[in-house]
């Protein structure tokens, strides 16, 4: 592979020289995982092209985690300003509700800060020849991107995910918006009515009502995050509730019907059927891979029925030259995932590295309040593989720092081996989980047990302390069991002897 | 020839002795609790109120803890033998020739009951749940006098215990899952609320798995114990669930002592004292008191499922001072609104005779009002401001009286657990729930 000089992108669009190369590498789709593949190939020395018909980023950075965390970060000062308001007014004077125009102008900066590190002009300086065009797979080694045909020794799809639509009767004609077009809005909607309580649906319910919206989260199954466990996804539920959320859990939406500037979503749980009226709707009920257009079949790309790409432990798909990364084949559809696994599929297409996105720590976090961190085995998964599974957990209530800080909602679960000290898992639920949850990745990705975990000082007072009184309690003795009453053996369960009779 | 007075049931005084004083307080407790279940009982039907207020239904789960204590009153020498008997009967003959159809007024169907029956006629009312787990309750109190009444003239009642649980159809529960729902409506079907973790539901597979007509498949136990979470928690190893009732209704009937499933076997450990541990837990808890609610200590606790104020609590700063109503609360994760149950702590006699006795003299003593008439209301919440010295429930609750008759008794005598032990359909259930060791060696 030669390293080849940059030139300006749109002059060597138009070279038509250009358009018959055989490039080392092509990616589609320029998210975090396209991206980071297309960046670290040109970085090895590989020829790349780089499709994307859309903003640069992906859904991360325009839709997704960063404009979410920081809607977050602002609906967080509010809360807190609305704290203080009560304070110092005891009259029940109350913080008006967010200009979003103004917020909304905030998440554009910060989208154009992050984007300048991924500039065109920065990919081209990199040598990348970016197109923006969508492209389509023509045969196993050829894309065409508009009238344009690329062949590549290797390419990498990582045209990422979009939002699932619920088939609700009527919710087409209503005032809904996803998370792609959520951040567009700019007014405040007076009522937001969230359909799906995963973690996007719950992260922008709290977020809206903390910004001043009245809202209510439905959720069609008997806990929030189905993926966490019942004492995370309660206290989550509680956070919520205490908010303002109204919550309806184990509740489907039948139908909606649009009257004026509201729409009335029908709700039914086993008991009750109940009307939702909101200015707003937003569906968040989960994600489907972008494979649409791109003609898979030409290239000999094999789907699963969810429509993901297929991909082996080396992220190579049935096509031997052809590799995915990201939410278009990955179940974990994070931003840090699809970076992670945007690095491994070029170093294996590129390098044969051999590399298994199977050995990846993928830790992950919902950013409510309290945020919802884990990484590794849950105890049900552990013990559906038979492994003898002993959870250490500290409570944040008990913790000095969140006391301090009065962010006590929330617990620090290890989960371990049982009769070993090595971490097979943990769910962290704490004001800044999102960080926390990190010492445990280092831990679990080193090897490190709970018994030196135990020996590695932290700062006092810290909420990550937690994690160190966790692993001293694995060192704590067994609890004085109660002395037990006393048991009949089996041959004397017959006894003779019967209660005496009380006036 | 046996005296009408005597009894072929070998119960063992097995369990915590009490001084005399002790002794007194809990014969006057445990009566008071047990004359809820005789004043607001239906006697031409045998149904019994969900609680002391004025047109409560009937709740089902009620009736199965006053069947048991029917018994516990003949042994006491409170109501003779024949009459207990009786009493008995109506209930069975009633339960037996109501309603099971999917018609929503049936009183049940599938051999299950509705949780909630209209006192007079016996009819689902507030379109309530098709309730297994406390069917469940009632049929561990039909077993119970199954057991007991086993003299020649009681066949009757033998016959019926054994015809309402033989009809249960435990299998069409499952709604063709591994686990069983939790319930069931006319209107919208098989409910699944998610039971993940440890809960009461261990008698539900019990009884589910002891039936000799519809049993359920041994791994639907094994799946349903695939959700347990095994924690070290505030330094007590222990298998947890928040409410103390969750730990307290299955071992109201069941002996779990020194008995184990496959996971206990691998924690070392047993239902029994996984309620030890519990209730220690929660006092440890109340002497923490991270939430600073009024009146908590280690000998100040009892958190639990039960009524509880309503008013409306201000955020501040952090603190989360809202209240909950009626609420399955739990430490140390809460819910949590300051909100005790005052019966809880007598309720854990079998497990912790002495928490339990120094709790509720602490509690007689400083809040005496939390029992009128020597009855435990269902909640108390000393932290909410009222002329009555703390928010305090209205009446009684069935439920908790039924279980601190029991609970009192098992503690003194065994009696329950010993005529339980020789239920065939309890041992075969807690024989393929995985069970072995002590007494069902």
């Amino acid at each position: 592979m030669t390293r080849r000089p940059g030139s300006p992108a749109l002059r060597r669009r138009l070279a038509p020289a250009a358009r018959t190369r055989i490039h080392d590498l092509l990616v589609i789709g320029a998210g975090p995982a396209g991206l980071r593949a297309a960046e670290l190939a040109a970085r090895l020395g590989a020829s790349v092209a780089l499709f994307e018909p859309r903003r640069l980023g992906g859904t991360s950075l325009n839709t997704g985690s960063v404009p979410s965390k920081a809607l977050i970060r602002s609906a967080t000062l509010f809360a807190a300003l609305r704290e203080v308001t009560r304070l110092q007014h005891p009259d029940g004077r109350d913080v008006p509700p967010a200009d979003l125009q103004r917020i909304a102008s905030r998440l554009r900066q910060i989208e154009a800060r992050l984007l300048g590190y991924h500039s065109l002009e920065r990919l081209q300086r990199l040598g990348i020849d970016v197109y923006p065009e969508a492209a389509r797979f023509v045969d196993a080694r050829t894309v065409a991107a508009g009238s344009a045909r690329f062949q590549f020794r290797k390419a990498v799809v990582a045209t990422g995910a979009r939002p699932t639509l619920p088939g609700i009767p009527g919710l087409a004609e209503g005032a809904y918006v996803t998370s792609e077009s959520i951040f567009a809005l700019e007014q405040l909607p007076a009522r937001l009515a969230v359909v799906g309580g995963g973690p996007l649906g719950c992260e922008l319910a709290q977020a809206f009502c903390r910004l001043g919206s009245e809202v209510t989260i439905i959720q069609d199954e008997a806990k929030f995050l189905p993926r966490e466990e019942r004492d995370a996804a309660q206290i989550l539920a509680q956070s919520m509730a205490r908010d303002g959320v109204t919550i309806f859990l184990n509740t489907r939406v039948t139908g909606a019907r649009v009257e004026g500037p509201l729409t009335t979503l029908e709700t039914e749980n086993y008991r009750t059927r109940r009307p939702v009226a909101a200015e707003r709707v937003l569906v968040s009920v989960g994600r489907e891979a972008n494979t649409h257009g791109l003609d898979l079949a030409a290239a000999g790309i094999a789907c699963a029925a969810d429509g993901a790409i297929v991909v082996d432990a080396y992220l190579r798909t049935s096509n031997p030259r052809v590799y995915a990364a990201g939410d278009v084949c990955m179940p974990h559809m994070y931003t840090h995932v699809a970076q992670n696994t945007g690095q491994i599929a070029a170093l294996n297409a590129l390098q044969n590295a051999r590399q298994r996105h199977t050995d990846l720590t993928i830790p992950w976090c919902t950013f409510c309040v309290p945020e919802v961190a884990h990484v590794g085995l849950q105890v049900w998964e552990a013990r559906e593989l038979s492994i003898p599974i002993k959870t250490y957990t500290i409570m944040m209530q008990d913790v000095d720092r969140a006391i301090t800080d009065r962010q006590e909602n929330g617990f620090v679960k290890l989960h371990v081996a049982e009769g070993k000290d090595r971490i097979l898992g943990a769910t962290i639920v704490a004001s800044r989980a999102s960080e926390m949850i990190n010492e445990i990745c280092v831990a679990m990705h080193t090897g490190i047990g709970l018994r030196a975990l135990a020996r590695v000082v932290h700062t006092y007072p810290s909420q990550s302390a937690a994690i160190r009184l966790a692993a001293l309690s694995f060192q704590e003795l067994p609890d004085a069991t109660p002395a037990p009453l006393a048991v009949p053996p089996a041959s004397r369960r017959r006894g003779s002897r019967r209660t005496r009779k009380r006036p | 020839m046996r005296s009408r007075r005597s009894t072929r049931i070998r119960h063992q005084r097995t369990v915590a002795t009490f001084n005399a004083e002790d002794e007194a307080l809990l014969t006057a407790l445990q009566r008071a609790a047990y004359e809820y279940l005789v004043r607001y009982r239906n006697p031409g039907n045998g149904l019994v109120a969900d609680t002391s207020r004025p047109g409560a239904p009937c709740s089902i789960a009620v009736v199965g803890f006053a069947l048991s204590c029917w018994v516990i009153a003949c042994e006491r020498g409170w109501l003779p033998r024949t009459q207990a008997a009786q009493q008995t009967l109506i209930s069975l003959r009633f339960l037996l020739a109501s309603r099971q159809s999917d018609d929503p007024q049936a009183s049940g169907y599938r051999g299950f009951y509705y949780h909630f029956l209209d006192m007079q006629s016996g009819a689902r009312v507030w379109n309530c749940e098709l309730s297994l787990i406390d069917t469940t309750l009632l049929l561990a109190g039909v077993l119970t006098v199954g057991r007991y009444f086993d003299r020649p003239h009681e066949a009757e009642i033998r016959d019926a215990a054994e015809a309402l649980y033989q009809r249960v159809d435990w299998c069409w529960a499952q709604d063709n899952a591994p686990t069983l729902s939790q319930g069931w409506m006319p209107e919208f079907g098989f409910l699944h609320y998610g039971w993940e973790g440890y809960n009461e539901a261990l008698i539900l597979y019990v009884l589910g798995l002891g039936s000799p007509t519809h049993a359920l498949p041994a791994n639907s136990f094994t799946s349903w114990t695939l959700t347990y979470q095994w924690e070290r928690l505030l330094g007590f190893d222990v298998l947890y669930s928040g409410p103390l009732f969750t730990h307290l209704f299955p071992h109201a009937w069941l002996d779990l002592r020194g008995i184990r499933d496959a996971f206990m076997r691998e924690k070392r450990s047993d239902y029994y004292h996984n309620s030890c541990r519990s209730i220690a837990l929660q006092r440890e808890y109340c002497e923490r008191n991270p939430r600073q609610q009024l009146g908590y200590g280690r000998d100040l606790w009892g958190i639990s499922a039960g009524d509880g104020p309503n008013v409306y609590g201000v955020r501040a700063f952090g603190t989360d001072h809202r209240h909950f109503g009626y609420m399955a609360r739990g430490v140390p994760f809460g819910p949590d609104d300051g909100t005790l149950c005052p019966w809880a702590m007598l309720a854990t006699l079998p497990f912790a005779p002495e928490a339990a006795l120094a709790g509720t003299r602490q509690l007689l003593a400083r809040f005496p009002q939390v029992c009128p008439e020597q009855r435990f209301v269902s909640g108390f919440n000393p932290g909410v401001e009222t002329e009555r010295g703390g928010w305090l429930s209205e009446g009684w609750y069935g439920l908790d009286q039924g279980l601190v008759v029991m609970a009192i008794e098992n503690a003194r005598s065994g009696l329950i657990w010993s005529l339980l032990r020789d239920s065939p359909h309890v041992r075969r259930g807690l024989k393929r729930a995985g069970f072995t060791g002590g007494w069902l060696t």
